[in-house]
């Protein structure tokens, strides 16, 4: 007998900013359109996002993965893996294998369709930062964003959707392409891609159908997705089903991040019962078919697709530049930081990476970052190894730092008192310094702290808990 | 736990104590050995007839061989000591133990920075290899956190409290002004002060010490000694040091309106001095003003004002040069300046020249009878501090 396969956790991670489209035009004098796209900070890239959306999709569920697959095409580091970071910062065991399935858009479906098919519980993370040259229908029309989707059977625990089934129609033309190292994309001619897509769409969808033994009666909804746009709008409208938002004016297209992004969109409010298609076309189509599940209403994450695209603030467009690299600043005139210690953050991987402290047996005090010896008095190495990733905390006091080095200043910090015990001082990121306030509730956030000598600083930073 | 102290078994019989400034057009070398000098021709010594020689810098150079060349020191004992911002009191403190030990009979505790080489403004740590973990704010931003704690603390209002601290920046500079020694002679006044923008919480940079190159350097011997080099020597009554164990930073009971370890350093000075009631006792005090709030809490954590009421005090003039205990009447590191490895001993000759009546006539301290000046001296940041307290008298008791 065949297991039933699915979905078992997921969740997305939309940054906190937003750049309105009218201000390219308004800089730039042309470019930009409508709406607004989501914007990494100067602090995330596809890792720290990555992590965050990984975070949201454990965080609904008991299970461990026993693998971890990470797909993006800006990858913060070639060579070495990046799904590493993203491990260590879920402080996953070390028997859990963590890839880098990465370098297409395509990839991240692709691998999502491997998770599903099998064995094992495989998280599935896709993460996407899209930059085009100012003005470009890139930059305006792309976003910044990362999904994560636990696969498993049903043996597992409750599957929140079951993977019915699927088809794949592959082909080779250049419809877009980058040549590694360069942060934006090329593109042919916007016709000829859609006439290439629309065969290949036909035979997938033909395909998909058939494998499931479904008629397009029988899907609710389709999500429709690809970085042609056209070539998307035209061809979803051929598939005669109901096509589900494509968050394209408050998030923009997230690019191999999209289709899981745009799949937990749909899970957060879908009913039980539902058949889903998710359609993506990236050099060929994938299309995939769901049904939920009962246990979808009770298995979803905290943070829904919608919450975080209403969690938002407005970036300047001369930030977004400079924070992309794409407009060079007058750095603070302090020295840039120095390079972490690999042996020393090999040491520390726990702290660094998975924000654990430590606890002392006697004396209860929480110690953060983990020590040997305890504030209170007690035994040394009397202590447990304390989690904090998790737990929420509030402003005790704070500073705004105007003088410190920083890659976006001022530098926001506060003194956070974490629910339970534990007291850390710790920078504040996705915030105006006039909204902080003693008393405010903070949250822990995988951030990127600064890039020194090609080594990017991981580190957590606490961001403020509206509403 | 025992600290005895020393009290009158060592003697300071000469000192010096180079400008502050900005000073391009000198090394290092050249500050030691001018300060070296200043003090050796004070004591009417010469390098060959010390014994043994502490050099304090805490991101200059490294090791006593940094001492010995500029100064050809020749078989010699030299030591290099770094502590933080409180490494000039430190090299006082080392040499004070070693003749009060016996080990030695005199010695040289010096100590320089040059901070103006490094070609970026404000002072920048060494980097030392980490995970990439460690806290990266400015120590402006970590003493600015004291303003709105105290403000809270004590009911007292933030935007008064922001004044008052420009006011103790307002006092520091008169004296500065009346120093021919010090980085900022200008004098400033609280509201020009409050009319800054912020560089760091409330903080301007006017709150903040300047920073400059310079050094300074003391000569002491055993007390009994000390009449053969000088009729006015300052007897050492007192040498205390606390290291703090950073607990304040993660301990949710600190509040960040007091500086424990400064506390805790006080009270060990005053048993060792046999003081009891610091305000009427001492003649003056050199504290440890890297940043306006931090003076504020220092009055209260040095026992000369009740907690919660220093704000009072400082607009009261309680520790104006005409005061009742007159702080930082050279200017301290606001208005004199602070190169890290030298301000300890800086201050230290401040007590030199104001209790025996050599600080220039217009802000020279009215003595009113009492012998003893307190030496503060601190490192580090709110919750991860270190302190130095020291007392010097001109009399034996």
């Amino acid at each position: 007998m065949t297991e039933t396969r699915g979905i078992l956790a997921y969740g997305a991670h939309v940054p906190y900013c937003r750049l309105d489209r009218a201000a390219i035009s308004g800089v730039m004098g042309s470019g930009g359109g409508r709406g607004w796209r989501a914007v990494a900070s100067f602090d995330q890239d596809t890792t720290t996002m990555g992590v965050e959306a990984a975070r949201q999709a454990l965080g609904s569920t008991d299970l461990v993965p026993e693998a971890l697959w990470f797909s993006t095409v800006a990858p913060a580091y070639v060579d070495k893996t990046n799904a590493t970071t993203v491990h260590a910062a879920l402080r996953l065991d070390a028997a859990v294998p963590a890839l880098d399935l990465g370098g297409a858009v395509r990839s991240a479906v692709g691998s999502l369709r491997a998770a599903l098919v099998g064995p094992g519980r495989t998280l599935v993370v896709a993460s996407d930062l899209r930059v085009g040259l100012p003005t470009s229908a890139d930059e305006s029309a792309g976003g910044d964003a990362a999904a994560a989707v636990l696969t498993g059977s049903a043996t597992d625990g409750s599957l929140l959707a079951e993977y019915l089934g699927g088809a794949s129609a592959t082909a080779e033309f250049l419809d877009r392409w980058r040549v590694p190292g360069d942060a934006t994309s090329r593109t042919w001619e916007e016709r000829f891609g859609e006439q290439a897509y629309g065969p290949l769409v036909d035979r997938a969808w033909a395909a998909a159908l058939a494998d499931t033994g479904l008629d397009a009666d029988d899907i609710d909804t389709a999500i429709v997705t690809g970085l042609h746009g056209r070539a998307v709008e035209r061809l979803a409208g051929r598939l005669g089903v109901t096509v589900a938002g494509n968050l394209a004016d408050t998030v923009g297209n997230s690019g191999a991040a999209h289709p899981a992004l745009l799949l937990a969109h749909t899970l957060d409010t879908a009913e039980a019962g539902r058949v889903l298609a998710l359609v993506v076309l990236a050099d060929g189509v994938e299309v995939l078919l769901f049904r939920t599940t009962g246990a979808l209403a009770d298995g979803r994450p905290s943070r829904s697709v919608a919450v975080q695209v209403e969690d938002r603030a407005d970036v300047a467009y001369p930030t977004y530049l400079a924070w992309r690299g794409l407009l060079e600043v007058q750095p603070p005139n302090r020295p840039a930081p120095n390079r972490p210690s690999a042996s020393a953050a090999l040491r520390r991987s726990d702290w660094k990476h998975g924000f654990v402290g430590s606890k002392d047996a006697t004396t209860g005090i929480t110690h953060l970052p983990p020590s040997r010896v305890g504030i209170g008095g007690g035994a040394v190495d009397d202590m447990e190894p304390a989690p904090m990733a998790d737990t929420g905390g509030t402003v005790v006091t704070f500073t705004v730092d105007r003088l410190a080095y920083s890659p976006s200043p001022p530098i926001v910090f506060a003194v956070v008192d974490f629910d339970g015990g534990g007291r850390m001082p710790v920078e504040l990121t996705d915030v105006d310094p006039a909204e902080v306030a003693v008393g405010g509730r903070v949250a822990m956030t995988f951030r990127r702290l600064h890039t020194a000598d090609g080594i990017h600083n991981y580190f957590w930073k606490a961001r403020p808990v509206r509403g | 736990m025992a600290s005895h102290g020393i009290r009158d078994r060592v003697a300071i019989v000469g000192m010096g104590c180079t400008p502050f400034r900005e000073h391009w057009d000198r090394s290092l070398d050249d500050l030691l050995i001018d300060a070296a000098g200043l003090a050796l021709d004070s004591a009417g010594v010469t390098k060959d007839d010390l014994d043994a020689y502490w050099f304090g810098t805490s991101q200059s150079a490294a090791s006593g061989i940094a001492l010995a060349t500029p100064l050809r020191l020749s078989g010699k004992p030299v030591t290099r000591v770094e502590n933080y911002c409180a490494t000039g009191s430190e090299a006082l403190r080392q040499a004070c133990y070693a003749v009060a030990s016996g080990a030695y009979d005199s010695a040289m505790a010096i100590g320089a920075e040059k901070a103006k080489d490094g070609g970026y403004q404000g002072l920048n740590a060494f980097p030392i290899p980490t995970d990439g973990t460690n806290r990266t704010l400015t120590a402006a931003a970590m003493f600015s956190l004291i303003i709105p704690a105290y403000a809270e603390r004590y009911g007292v209002d933030e935007d008064e409290l922001r004044r008052v601290v420009a006011r103790i920046a307002e006092k520091n500079h008169f004296n500065g002004a009346r120093n021919p020694l010090a980085q900022f002679r200008r004098e400033t006044s609280a509201d020009a002060i409050c009319e800054m923008p912020a560089i760091a919480g409330r903080l301007s940079v006017f709150d903040c010490a300047g920073v400059a190159d310079g050094a300074a350097a003391a000569i002491v011997v055993r007390a009994e000694d000390a009449l053969r080099y000088t009729d006015t020597p300052l007897y050492v009554k007192a040498l205390a040091l606390v290291a703090g164990d950073s607990s304040g930073l993660i301990d949710p009971d600190y509040d960040f309106t007091t500086l424990p370890e400064c506390a805790a350093a006080a009270a060990d000075a005053y048993a060792q001095a046999g003081i009891t009631d610091p305000r009427a006792e001492l003649a003056l005090a050199e504290v440890h003003d890297c940043f306006t709030p931090t003076e504020l809490v220092l009055m209260e954590d040095l026992g000369f004002s009740e907690p919660g009421t220093a704000w009072r005090d400082v607009l009261d003039g309680t520790f104006d040069l005409d005061g009742e205990l007159p702080v930082n009447t050279d200017g301290g590191l606001k208005s004199f300046g602070h190169p890290v490895g030298a301000s300890g001993l800086r201050m230290h000759y401040e007590a030199w020249i104001q209790l025996r009546d050599r600080a220039p006539e217009e802000r020279r301290v009215n003595l009113r009878g009492r012998t003893k000046a307190l030496i503060h001296n601190l490192g580090g940041y709110p919750g991860e501090m270190l302190s130095f307290v020291g007392i010097v008298g001109t009399g034996l008791d």
